[in-house]
């Protein structure tokens, strides 16, 4: 009985296969207002794209990073047990251990700002304001000796500040540089295979 | 009544067989005795809604290395490779690395933004993106550091923890080039920001023609929803680049005309070299493999006779063409067989028969693609990049089968 029943009301409400016709995607999301995007987009690029309106100095960050930062980060930046070091490591990258900081490493300045902004300080981010973040990064930015302590950072000047790697920089060319091809499946070996080094003998290995 | 008691009685046997099995098999197992599971009623059909793997399969799991990060909530676990078959990494088993833990996040108050050089910019709930034209597509996603601990000497002995930053679904999404058209996004729009809803806000500056080739917006895995480790509700899919381009828990993209140089495309995920300059946006991860059975997790103990080498090989280039296994340290190579199906910028199983007399063995593979890249050794890879640029390290990996058939993670010269 009810099969029938159904059956007649999709007949009759059905449209028929000659009249279909394939739609284009239309009508779906919804315009982004001023306002939504305003909240959202933080981001800032090292031609000062996106930095906002403030200001600090490395004296106005230094509490603030005592504050906020040093727990993790060190006084000034020099980095508590295993967490992230900020600041030194200059003349550091040729070496066997390498540090790359802020300082020794980072092309551009305005990466700091950006990430201080959105990230830190880790566990309760995002609660800075564009002044704190100014000072901040006025602070990690003097104690790499880049900026001077009194040195007032802005909207205006932060992006032109000169990162001292900045020219070791390169993009990738592996598809050059690393061009392996040559597929050889006898006799490969010149001289023969030794054992240079073997994981048990580390012991760094988790247990179950 | 009588089923709950029947239960009872079946899962205390269990236990106590467990037990027994843990306390290394005192008795010795005869399949052939009568079982509890063959008198017993087994548990119904209500007692688990969602399935759970068998209990026989607990060590199955994700494990991490605690000293490699400060904390856990910023770290990485690994996929247990040995343990797969086929290509497909089961959900709960899917590597994770998060910069700022894994978030939880409401799908309701969740939505993805698409702006900057664009005719109309758009925000999308996940609703909305489900009613979008969807595709699915298996893929592997591999974090840059795979096989990073090992760039100075073998130092981690196992393949979860050598490799198992790799893992593979079926990804279910919606083609970036079809939202990109939907906003109309402008010719200077050259590149893409990807911005997560995290607590690490993780930005990655994607260039506009690979969004347009292959990128999607992913709200699933293996055909269920997206898992919150993987960016649940919804995740940037970028196959064959670097893991931390697939931006999760994604929000927002913003359309540029000039790299944004984030905090991971500077700071991290640069690739120092011996000469201190340092190559960035190596994005693409190069043809890789790993032997994963026999491996320090799967050794062959004293069980001489026939077993399959097996294992899995992959490239960001492209499909795996062929895969050579080497028994002598890499002087002499056999090809061996994939299983298939063979896809681009997929994981493919390859296998190898293999009758074992106990000899002390040397194994290695070594994959290449369709591009005709032949994935390197260790020499090679050092001789360009020394021994700290941390990521992409894909140098054929070496076992070292002894022989009472227990296996080593080694380096040779
Ligand atoms: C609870 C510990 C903690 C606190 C507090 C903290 N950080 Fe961090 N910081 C971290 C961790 C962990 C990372 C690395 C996160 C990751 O792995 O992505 C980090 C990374 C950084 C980096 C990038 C380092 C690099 O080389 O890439 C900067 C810069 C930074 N923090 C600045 C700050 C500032 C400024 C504050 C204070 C407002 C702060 N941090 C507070 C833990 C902390």
């Amino acid at each position: 009985m009810g099969l029938t029943g159904l059956f007649a009301i999709g007949l009759a409400t059905a449209v028929s296969a000659q009249d279909y016709q394939r739609p284009s995607v239309s009508g779906i999301g919804a315009v982004a207002q001023p306002e939504q995007i305003a909240a959202w987009d933080i981001d800032v690029r090292p031609d000062g794209l996106g930095l906002p309106v403030g200001k600090g100095t490395a004296e106005e960050g230094e509490e603030l990073f005592a504050d906020r930062c040093a727990q993790c980060h060190g006084d000034f930046g020099e980095g508590v047990d295993r967490w992230p070091v900020l600041t030194g490591g200059h003349d550091s990258l040729t070496e066997d251990r390498p540090e790359k900081t802020v300082g020794s490493y980072w092309p551009y300045s305005s990466t700091l700002f950006d990430y201080i902004n959105r990230a830190m300080p880790y566990g309760d981010a995002k609660t800075l304001t564009p002044d704190e973040v100014y000072a901040l990064s006025a602070y990690i930015l003097a104690e790499n000796e880049i900026v001077e302590r009194d040195q007032e950072l802005n909207q205006d000047n932060f992006a032109q500040i000169e990162m001292p790697n900045r020219a070791n920089f390169f993009a990738d060319d592996r598809a050059v540089s690393e061009a392996y091809t040559e597929r050889c499946m006898s006799n490969c070996k010149a001289e023969a295979v030794n054992i240079v080094s073997a994981a048990p003998e580390l012991d760094v290995t988790p247990e179950e | 009544m009588t089923n709950a008691l029947n239960r009872r009685g079946f899962l205390a046997a269990g236990a106590a067989s467990a037990g027994a099995l843990a306390a290394g098999s005192a008795k010795a197992a005869n399949p052939f005795e009568p079982k509890e599971w063959g008198q017993f009623l087994g548990a119904g059909v209500d007692d688990e809604p969602y399935g759970t793997p068998s209990e026989y399969e607990a060590h199955v799991i994700r494990r991490n290395v605690p000293w490699l990060t400060a904390d856990s909530v910023s770290s990485i676990n690994f996929t247990p490779l040995a343990d797969l078959e086929g290509f497909i990494t089961p959900n709960g088993l899917h590597f994770e690395r998060h910069h700022g833990g894994r978030a939880i996040v409401d799908p309701a108050e969740h939505r993805l933004m698409i702006h900057g050089l664009v005719d109309k910019p758009l925000v999308f709930s996940l609703d909305d993106l489900k009613r979008l034209p969807s595709i699915s597509r298996f893929y592997f996603i591999e974090c840059a550091a795979n096989g990073g601990m090992e760039w100075r000497g073998a130092q981690l002995n196992g393949c979860q923890f050598t490799h198992g930053m790799v893992s593979c679904v079926q990804y279910t999404g919606v083609k970036l080039s079809t939202l990109m058209e939907m906003v109309g996004a402008k010719p200077n729009g050259k590149w893409v920001l990807a911005e997560g809803a995290d607590a690490a806000g993780m930005n990655r500056s994607i260039p506009m023609e690979k969004i347009m080739d292959d990128c999607m917006i992913a709200w699933a895995q293996n055909g269920e929803a997206l898992r919150p480790g993987q960016g649940y509700p919804m995740r940037l899919v970028v196959p064959g680049f670097e893991g931390n381009m697939w931006v999760k828990w994604i929000r927002r993209l913003e359309i540029g005309d000039m790299p944004w140089f984030a905090r991971e495309e500077t700071s991290k995920y640069t690739d120092l070299l011996e000469d201190g300059r340092a190559r960035m946006f190596t994005w693409v991860q190069d043809c890789n493999s790993v032997i994963t059975r026999p491996s320090p997790e799967k050794p062959w103990l004293d069980r001489k006779g026939f077993h399959m080498i097996s294992g899995l090989a992959w490239s960001g280039r492209g499909s795996v063409k062929g895969v050579d296994i080497s028994l002598d340290g890499g002087n002499n190579w056999i090809p061996a067989d994939l299983e298939g199906p063979v896809m681009p910028k997929c994981l493919t199983r390859f296998n190898l028969p293999f009758d074992w007399q106990g000899q002390e063995m040397l194994i290695q593979s070594r994959a290449y693609d369709d591009t005709g890249y032949v994935q390197p050794t260790f020499a090679q890879n050092r001789a360009v990049r020394g021994v700290n640029s941390i990521y992409h390290n894909n140098s054929v990996h070496t076992w070292h089968i002894k022989p009472d058939g227990r296996v080593e993670n080694v380096q040779l010269v």
